[in-house]
């Protein structure tokens, strides 16, 4: 098996890339959602992200990748406490993918072979504490959105079917990536991702030709490229350690609070979703970037990816949500 | 290089390197010359699949086999259709293909399984093709329309393919061509970076094909010709357009003019040889409205999504999924009789008449189609509060998800202004946009309306016909400014639609309201509301409650 583009090798996008790099840091941020052209690199950086993130320690035996052993839903029956360390895990929510798997289901082979009503873990438990990506997903189903909307607001499964009574917990990140042009996403599923970003394939020539030179080298001189651009996401990868350790001594002060309030009520956000995951996002930047108090510059970078996607807004007005945010935040916080 | 030459090479590059050239379109309603790619296509080496439009998610994705499970009595998994060694799919009438299941293919095709496709696309219609996502990347588009039986010759591979094979990867692809490929790909209005990627290996399979171990001029222009000319948005004449009216395209792209240097007129030249005369104007026209995404709702079957209704016992083979529950709690009550009998088995045993079928209702999706009367006529009467009320019934049909498609008519025939979306910033867009004046060419407007309507409903939409006229018809279907014959031809439209049973809402603009329209609305059976001197709050009040009772 092919090692996945490295992340770091990505050109451009950096908006994308750093929105991802924050929900590393802290995950409670909850998602990203990456909307754009075709041919732009959103599944490539996904598919990235998996080999970037730092690694988690699980219960062996645990299907829902629990850290401890009393975390573990007591419908999986676990005695052997021994943890390993496991990469995070990276589920793939797939477009055609039934409710049953989603959610986890009846154990066929138990039913058949045993008669026993027994539980198999669907892409929910996978994806614990980790992320979970959707392709296209303005083209999901929408039986299937009703689900995920309710699992990535309580962070807990629930499967109350075919004489099952199961609850497990399912905290992880949503990544999501579609082309507009397809369709539009509902507004509930937009506002459950924590960020989001448009992504533009570059008008700038020599990115594009950066980007044609480095996709070759990966295909044709793969071991190599892979060696040269490994160190670069190890460096990342430490980074963003460091930035999760330091958040918790990361300083808030109070007019921090209080520019981010007052943007969200100059947008008018709906709720106060924006302003938590605003402030979350602010935090983990200023975490990354190494400093001890978050300022109105970590503020200012963070807004747009936290922003743009809750605009109240008028289905009919069509002047850009990123460049309204933009805007706004030149208002209040000046140049 | 005729067109049936170009289907050659482009068949002959894909057996030199399947994985990475990703596939080709072949554009041919079913004939010899489809047949002859077709016999071509088996000359590969690989293992042929081929994609069925109604493959259940299990088979797509891989699961379990319920009846080799039951028969075995143990789990017996099935593996996703993708997941073998590198394979060629074929798909088939590829213009019918669901969002869903595009999306689910392209996800193999980018995978690292190595897989190609190819897809046979048969639209009839303009309108019709394929979805984007899937066309992006796949390398080639043939099309084989407009060729004669004597066009044809059997398409053979060079015998020593599998030499050639083994030397493509290693051909090198000079930085400079890199850096063409991607100016080229900028003035010609191809914003994929998937494009040039595809030109890089299109022409190193090329120069493979001719034993050569660096890419020459030659083999880049013609990779150009195969790859290039069917993602053309624009040809470099028209390099300082007008700022696009889309919202996918950022305008700063089409403006900032960050070319260093102005890509190479030969293989312009190359690109305008491949495409037809006529393409030119049909290539402005998709450029300005690429929106082409297949937001259409997929054929509603019945027993795949939707709100689960209550199993039922169903024919064998009939692609339902079998509702296991319900299957076990019909098997139980017989197990003691049947164990009786057979004193060895383990677990419950099953007979065919056991078996219960998952059933599903879904409710398909309501698409609105506008028809906009923008003649002058119009105009001067309320063009400007029809666009209101449309706008207002735009917000409504986004509260409830519907899918909106626009036409106007005027001066001498109808223009689709939007193709079926669920983007209402480019319908309102468009609608902005849209200026008045002219003769009023009611009969070509409802044509299109009508065509587009049963076109959609065949893709399990449900059309609802919106007409904003004031009803003056003065141009005839044939262009000719004859007012009986364009009454006549309007008359005859609306039975048509009648006949289709569609529903239709015929909204009359004009100041003082006529009878003539309102007999037309009765020969569609449509419902008629005149718009007096009124606002467009009140219009679409009147709308909502009319389509609220259809």
């Amino acid at each position: 098996m092919k090692q996945p583009f490295p992340f770091s090798a990505i050109v451009g996008q950096d908006d994308m890339k750093l929105a991802m790099v924050l929900t590393a840091i802290d995950p409670s941020i909850a998602g990203v959602l990456v909307f754009g052209e075709r041919g732009t690199g959103k599944s490539t950086a996904v598919r990235a992200l998996a080999g970037l993130l730092p690694p988690i320690t699980a219960v062996k035996a645990c299907p829902v990748n629990s850290a401890d052993v009393k975390d573990c839903p007591a419908w999986c029956d676990i005695s052997d406490a021994s943890v390993q360390s496991i990469a995070t895990p990276v589920v793939d929510l797939p477009l055609g993918a039934s409710e049953d798997r989603v959610t986890g289901a009846l154990d066929i082979e138990k039913a058949l072979t045993k008669g026993e009503k027994a539980f198999q873990p669907g892409l929910f438990a996978k994806a614990n504490r980790g992320y979970l990506y959707i392709d296209e997903v303005n083209l999901l189903e929408d039986h299937i959105v009703d689900l995920l909307l309710d699992v990535a607001q309580s962070g807990e499964n629930v499967v109350e079917r075919e004489g099952l009574s199961i609850r497990h917990a399912a905290r992880f990140v949503l990544v999501g990536s579609g082309n507009p042009e397809e369709g539009e996403l509902r507004p509930q599923l937009m506002d459950r991702f924590g960020l989001s970003v448009d992504v533009l394939s570059s008008a700038n020539i020599d990115e594009r030709i950066e980007v044609i030179k480095r996709r070759d080298a990966y295909e044709n001189d793969h071991e190599a490229f892979i060696a040269h651009w490994q160190s670069e996401d190890a460096t990342l990868r430490a980074r963003i350690v460091a930035a999760r350790a330091a958040l918790a001594d990361l300083q808030t002060p109070g007019s921090a609070l209080r520019r981010v309030a007052e943007l969200c009520i100059a947008l008018g956000s709906d709720g106060l979703r924006g302003e938590l995951t605003l402030l979350k996002a602010a935090r983990a930047f200023a975490a990354f970037a190494g400093d001890a108090t978050v300022t109105d510059d970590h503020i200012r970078k963070t807004a747009v990816l936290a922003l743009r996607h809750r605009l109240r807004r008028d289905p009919l007005d069509d002047s850009g949500s990123s460049s309204r945010v933009a805007r706004t935040i030149s208002e209040i916080l000046g140049n | 290089m005729t067109l049936w030459e170009r289907a050659q090479l482009a068949i002959t590059l894909l057996a030199i390197d399947p994985q990475r050239l990703g596939g080709l379109v072949i554009r041919a309603r079913a004939g010899p010359a489809q047949a002859a790619m077709l016999a071509a296509v088996q000359v590969l080496t690989m293992p042929k699949v081929k994609l069925q439009h109604h493959m259940t998610p299990e088979v797509l994705n891989g699961d379990i086999d319920l009846s080799a499970s039951l028969a075995g009595r143990r789990l017996v998994t099935r593996k996703s259709i993708f997941d073998c060694a590198p394979s060629l799919f074929v798909l088939p009438m590829a213009e019918r293909c669901a969002p869903q299941f595009s999306a689910r293919i392209c996800q193999a095709l980018e995978a690292d399984l190595e897989h190609a496709l190819i897809a046979l696309d048969e639209a009839a219609e303009e309108g019709e093709g394929l979805p984007a996502a899937l066309t992006d990347r796949l390398s080639f588009h043939v099309t084989l329309d407009d060729l004669s039986l004597q066009d044809l010759s059997p398409i053979t591979l060079p015998r020593a393919i599998d030499d050639i094979r083994a030397a493509v990867r290693g051909v090198i692809l000079p930085a400079e061509m890199v850096e063409e490929a991607v100016t080229l790909a900028a003035s010609l209005g191809i914003s994929s970076l998937r494009a040039p990627l595809l030109l890089g290996c299109a022409a190193q399979a090329h120069a493979a094909l001719h034993g050569r171990s660096e890419v020459t001029d030659e083999d880049f222009k013609l990779a150009v010709m195969l790859v290039y000319p069917h993602r053309a948005t624009r040809l470099p004449e028209d390099l300082e357009p007008e700022v696009q009216p889309d919202g996918a395209n950022p305008p700063e792209a089409a403006q900032e003019p960050t070319q260093a240097k102005p890509p190479n007129d030969l293989m312009i030249e190359a690109v305008k040889a491949v495409l037809p005369a006529g393409v030119l104007t049909q290539l402005q026209s998709t450029a300005k409205q690429p929106a082409f995404g297949s937001g259409s709702g997929t054929r509603r079957k019945g027993n795949h999504r939707g709100r689960p209704l209550p199993a039922r016992m169903g024919p064998k083979n009939s692609g339902a999924r079998v509702d296991l529950v319900a299957s076990l709690r019909a098997a139980i009550p017989w197990q003691t009789l049947r164990k009786a009998g057979n004193t060895k088995a383990m677990g419950p045993i099953f007979k065919a008449s056991d078996l219960r079928h998952k059933r599903y209702e879904t409710q398909s999706d309501r698409l609105l189609i506008f028809t906009v009367d923008a003649s002058g006529s119009a105009a001067v009467a309320r063009l400007a509060e029809a666009k209101g009320a449309v706008e207002l019934l735009l917000g409504e049909a986004y509260a409830r998800r519907d899918h909106v498609a626009l036409y106007a008519f005027r001066g001498t025939g109808s223009e689709a202004l939007l193709p079926p979306t669920r983007s209402l910033v480019q319908t309102k867009k468009r609608l902005a946009a849209l200026p008045g004046g002219g003769a009023t060419p009611l009969a070509a407007g409802l044509v299109a309306a009508f065509n587009l309507a049963v076109q959609e409903r065949r893709n399990g939409l449900t059309p609802t016909l919106i007409l904003l006229t004031d009803g003056r018809a003065n141009v005839a279907l044939d262009g000719s400014n004859d007012r009986a014959q364009a009454a006549a031809d309007a008359h005859m439209l609306a039975q048509k639609i009648a006949e289709a049973q569609i529903p239709a809402l015929v909204i009359d603009t004009t100041i003082r309201p006529e009878k003539t329209l309102q007999t037309l609305a009765g020969t569609m059976r449509a419902n008629y509301i005149a718009l007096p001197r009124s606002d467009a709050k009140s219009v679409s009040a009147a709308v909502s409650s009319a389509l609220a009772h259809s």
